[in-house]
């Protein structure tokens, strides 16, 4: 992907990301994600019902690449099943932590392919990764 | 002033960051190297040559941070790791027999970590009160609010000298002066004045002054307890083992020193101490009334520049210390902070540990920049160069 359409994809995703702002829904399960080194810190909150992500929202402050890497991962994770999901994510984790990875399975998260490149700015990418693990593996426990 | 003292400015980088930590000169690397490669030994127990000139030095850096400070003695001076240890040190040393489950404690919400959170432990443990005395519109600590705050259970104020966010002086003397009054401690954190202007434990009446060598120019790894004699002697540790102790027998009886030995507890950072002389030395030679001057003008005509930019927007204007904390209109603190980098200027991004202070700013995280000697007109020309360029930020970032 040419590194302007990247650039834009990522600027439009944080100007105006995906879903921001929490929901009152106890049917929702919560995760705080935060990074130890810099001051990026979200809420997510997720509704799974019969293994299928039906919403994901979230809320906070942090930086473009974070916030952006959020709402992209939100647009690609609603709607599929939670196995698809933890793929798509492992995925996205290989991808910025220069392992294998299957390109395929990325869609818009392909823009972060290039941020192994500013080593500092692999944490914020990946940011709302573990919170939607986290998530999901919360409902798995209490199925 | 000079900054071919400073070997990490020869390269290109424009340091703004001396809030978090300062460059260190020439002077007190080598003065470390020299107590590592000529004359290494450990204090207050050889008989040899190196011992004595290790010994020397340790100890006279307590009368140079005595006189640079203005206490009644290098007594009254104990070396710890920090301002962060030192304020423990008060906290849990000598307010854990002092204070009593009706008594108050005032603080602010500009407070950092340091300040604040041993208060919270303590109080868990004791039950007194914690207030915060209200800031004004400007974020600042003034007399008034103070006094209104003052009820007959207050036992102690413990504030910043100059806080690390907005960057005000509070007015030690009068604050002092009322503490003394109304039978109050009077701690003060100086780590972010001791380093910048002439601070004077007796004059204004302090009853603990705490701060950090490497926010002066020093290593990291020592800082500085100065407190009363008299309390000190008060104070119990909050570290044991040898070089404090008189004796201790099988029978579990025990004398300690005389302070500030018996808060020294193993051997110190001795390097760092001796190094920390060294950057005292350094700031005396200059002059520390000329750095205070140096950075409020500074900060000044950077604000007159800023303030051309639309986009800009300060939070601490009014105060009179070399901090300035903004944030580019519609970007992220840490955006601007590592579109700074790409320029090799570095400042800070965040709360800087004053995590209350967001509910009376509105917002939780600026960009900070603070000032230091060596920075220059030029860099702040250069910070205002590329922050004059501010669309081009995501450009850099993303």
């Amino acid at each position: 992907m040419d590194n302007n359409l990247k650039r834009e994809i990522i600027l439009d995703n944080y100007q105006d990301p995906m879903n921001r702002g929490l929901v009152e829904d106890g049917s929702y399960l919560k995760e705080n994600t935060n990074n130890e080194s810099c001051i990026d810190n979200i809420d997510m909150m997720m509704k799974i019902e019969d293994n299928i992500i039906k919403d994901i929202v979230f809320d906070g402050e942090a930086c473009a690449i974070s916030t952006s890497a959020t709402s992209i991962m939100i647009r690609s994770l609603i709607g599929k099943g939670v196995d698809e999901a933890l793929k798509i994510i492992k995925n996205f984790q290989n991808m910025i932590e220069e392992k294998d990875y299957d390109k395929d399975l990325l869609g818009e998260l392909i823009v972060y392919e290039d941020i192994a490149k500013q080593p500092n700015r692999k944490t914020c990418a990946l940011l709302p990764s573990n919170a939607v693990i986290n998530m999901i593996s919360k409902y798995l426990e209490n199925k | 002033m000079k900054k071919e003292d400073f070997p990490m400015l020869d390269s290109e980088i424009i340091y703004f960051d001396n809030g978090a930590t300062t460059l260190k000169p020439r002077c007190v690397v080598d003065k470390m190297n020299d107590y590592y490669t000529k004359y290494t030994s450990n204090i207050h127990r050889g008989d040899y040559e190196a011992a004595v000139i290790t010994n020397n030095l340790y100890d006279g850096v307590r009368d140079l941070v005595s006189d640079f400070i203005n206490c009644n003695s290098s007594k009254e001076v104990v070396f710890t790791s920090g301002a962060t240890n030192s304020l423990n040190l008060v906290v849990f040393g000598f307010m854990r027999k002092y204070l009593k489950s009706s008594d108050e404690v005032l603080l602010t919400k500009a407070e950092h970590a340091s300040n604040v959170l041993p208060w919270i432990k303590l109080s868990e443990e004791i039950g007194f009160k914690i207030k915060y005395i209200p800031l004004n519109e400007d974020y600042e600590l003034t007399v008034d609010n103070l006094k209104k705050m003052i009820t007959p259970n207050t036992k102690v104020v413990s504030i910043a000298h100059i806080t690390n966010v907005i960057g005000d002086v509070r007015d030690v003397d009068s604050i002092g002066k009322i503490c003394h009054e109304d039978n109050i401690l009077f701690c003060v954190d100086g780590a972010q004045s001791v380093p910048h202007m002439k601070v004077d434990f007796k004059k204004s009446n302090m009853d603990f002054l705490c701060f950090s060598g490497h926010k002066m120019l020093g290593p990291t790894g020592v800082g500085v307890l100065v407190g009363k004699y008299d309390l000190l002697e008060e104070m119990d540790p909050i570290c044991y083992g040898g070089g404090m102790n008189q004796f201790f027998e099988y029978d579990n009886s025990y004398e300690l020193k005389k302070p500030p030995i018996k808060f020294e507890a193993g051997t110190p950072p001795i390097a760092e101490v001796i190094g920390l002389g060294e950057a005292i030395k350094y700031l005396m030679n200059i002059g520390m009334d000329k750095i205070y001057e140096h950075e409020c003008s500074l900060k000044k005509y950077m604000i007159d520049k800023l303030s051309k930019i639309p986009n800009i927007i300060m939070y601490n204007k009014n105060s009179n210390s070399g901090i300035l904390a903004f944030n580019v209109s519609g970007v992220f603190a840490q955006d601007t902070s590592v579109y700074l980098n790409h320029y090799h200027i570095y400042v800070r991004a965040g709360n800087h540990c004053a995590k209350m202070l967001k509910d009376d700013l509105k917002i939780k995280n600026t960009v900070r920049v603070s000032l230091y000697l060596y920075n220059t007109k030029e860099d702040v020309d250069r910070l205002v160069d590329v922050l004059s360029d501010s669309e081009n930020i995501f450009k850099v970032v993303i």
